[in-house]
């Protein structure tokens, strides 16, 4: 796997003194799919306009296939497209020729049939003549997302695409999102929703306060949450671990009222039986018991947390 | 250079000036028709002539470049304050382009929908009065000049505006006020002579006199002088753009 974005260094601060990024290292490899998490303000959407040309770097470099974005910005930024955040669109123009214009702003040849391609998957093309002030909400960020892909990127970075969008745009756009991973396009979202990078995501960055928690795998992230815990409840709190026990590992809850065991689902023996069986051979009574799993949304929450001062 | 961009933000800036064809095009041909009744058909007729040109023939080049600056003013900083304004702007940064592009693409339409405009004036004013022109070349070279630099000028207006008051405040307080007192409708012969001065230092009386003189070879102050102040407007203008483009003024963080 080769990096085709590579950020070393960045850091961005704002006129007002504001750090939105502080010495952000990152490599996006080609053909991937990386989705950024993180809470409002945490220096997603600044990453990417970066990137792509909009916002300059205080200091830090980087590089789209190989180009570095300032001096070679017409090679590095004929690879990206880029759907916002907010739906910004010219209202009175049509869609069609919107969609067009970006392909020309890109330096490429005129193709219609390709325009009419990126139309037709979008299921805009019914629509092309409307004007954007006319289309609803979802259409528009449709149109956004054809924007981006008229002038075909290798690069597609899409800002929260799912904010504010029903449930079947959400997976129209899920769907169109492996079909261009396909095509090897690389993939790089931001999304409040941990769901979202669950489901298609092939690694997961976890971005606050203009830092990189964490970038890793999401099947090594999954096998993190794959970890369970079961609470047992005792009905005579203890105030140790019974000697009989000591080869589980369990910790002690708090005022020795309850057990904790953690366990590996995906392991092929949790090992509840025999913990169940020697706890009542040790003479302890249970008043309860309940599971419980980490998800991705606690590993982000309690990331986050720790972040903070 | 990216000529696939700059076709195609020409053509889409062009889109709007067609899509708003009646605004774009017959209201200000409408008001030179109404500046035609007034001063040259109600008042011009107890005129007297102007140097040998009959006053509604004489005010025909101050009409077209009262025209052609407000038009190229008012249609270059619209063009690129609207994207700024409804955030469309994120596409031009985001574009294989350079800001050379960008000014290029918006400038060469805003400047072509102001000579549009001011040939269809041009022809209007036919209907009124007699009108030759002595130097043609000459009249499209001032033309294209004024056009092109007060398009410069608007679209620095355009980048410069945060709201849609500042962009109406250039055209309004200082573009009217400098056309409307740089002999659009008088020789300035006809002032005392400290008006006459202080008339020297507005930079459209040089622009008004050298097209009047394409037409008729009667100027105020000559051909030579007039020309080389369009190309120092245009030198600013071009020095601001670059200095714009150098600092990424107003558009960039």
């Amino acid at each position: 796997m080769t990096a085709i974005v590579s950020v070393k260094n960045l850091t961005k601060i704002y006129e007002g003194g504001f750090t939105a990024l502080n010495d952000v290292s990152l490599d996006i490899e080609q053909g991937e799919i990386l989705a950024l998490l993180g809470p409002n303000g945490a220096g997603k959407t600044t990453l990417i306009s970066a990137i792509c040309g909009l916002v300059s770097p205080t200091s830090g470099t980087i590089t789209v296939g190989g180009h570095d974005i300032i001096s070679e910005f017409r090679a590095a930024r004929s690879l990206i497209g880029l759907v916002p955040q907010e739906i910004t669109i010219e209202p009175f123009e049509t869609v069609i020729n919107t969609t067009k214009l970006s392909r020309g702003l890109f330096g490429m040849k005129r193709d219609d049939a390709h325009i009419e391609e990126t139309l037709r998957a979008l299921s805009l093309w019914d629509k092309r003549k409307s004007r954007n002030v006319e289309l609803s909400g979802g259409m528009k960020r449709r149109v956004l997302i054809a924007k981006a892909l008229s002038h075909e990127p290798r690069v597609l970075f899409l800002d929260e695409p799912t904010a504010g969008v029903d449930v079947e745009l959400r997976r129209d756009m899920w769907n169109l999102v492996r079909r261009l991973r396909d095509d090897g396009v690389t993939i790089i979202l931001t999304t409040h929703y941990i769901e979202e990078a669950e489901e298609i995501a092939d690694r997961v960055g976890v971005i606050n306060k203009g830092e990189i928690l964490l970038v890793e795998d999401k099947t090594s992230l999954m096998s993190k949450l794959g970890k369970k815990q079961l609470t047992i409840d005792l009905q005579q709190p203890v105030e140790a671990i019974p000697q009989s026990l000591s080869s589980y590992p369990l910790t002690l809850g708090p005022e020795g009222k309850s057990l904790i065991y953690g366990y590996d689902t995906s392991a092929e023996r949790t090992g509840i039986t025999k913990l169940l069986n020697d706890l009542a051979a040790a003479g302890m009574t249970m008043s309860d018991m309940s599971t419980s799993q980490s998800s991705l949304e606690d590993i982000f929450v309690d990331l986050v947390k720790e972040d903070a001062p | 250079m990216n000529w696939y961009a700059i076709a195609a933000i020409y053509k889409f800036e062009m889109a709007r000036t067609f899509r708003t064809l009646a605004q774009s095009v017959a209201s200000p041909v409408l008001s030179t028709i109404l500046y035609f009744v007034v001063f040259g058909s109600a008042i011009g007729s107890r005129i007297d002539d102007i140097e040998g040109v009959q006053y509604g023939a004489f005010i025909v080049p101050g009409l077209i470049m009262l025209t052609l600056l407000t038009q190229s003013v008012s249609n270059a900083s619209f063009g690129i304050y609207f994207p700024k304004f409804i955030g469309t702007i994120y596409e031009l940064l985001s574009a294989p382009i350079s800001f050379i592009d960008i000014v290029v693409g918006f400038v060469g339409a805003a400047a072509t929908k102001a000579v549009m405009i001011a040939l269809i004036i041009l022809a209007t004013s036919t209907f009124f009065v007699d009108l030759q022109i002595a130097h043609p070349v000459w009249m499209f070279a001032f033309l294209f000049l004024t056009a092109i630099t007060f398009s410069l000028f608007g679209f620095i207006i355009g980048i410069w505006a945060k709201n849609f008051e500042q962009l109406q405040l250039i055209p309004l307080l200082v573009i009217t006020p400098l056309v409307f007192l740089g002999g659009s409708f008088y020789s300035i012969s006809m002032l005392p002579p400290a008006w006459q001065t202080v008339s020297l230092f507005n930079p459209v009386l040089y622009l008004v006199s050298g097209f009047r003189w394409s037409f008729f070879e009667v100027a105020d102050v000559s051909v030579g002088i007039s020309l080389a102040m369009v190309c120092v407007f245009l030198a600013l203008c071009l020095t601001a753009i670059w200095w714009i483009f150098k600092t990424g003024y107003r558009i960039k963080n």
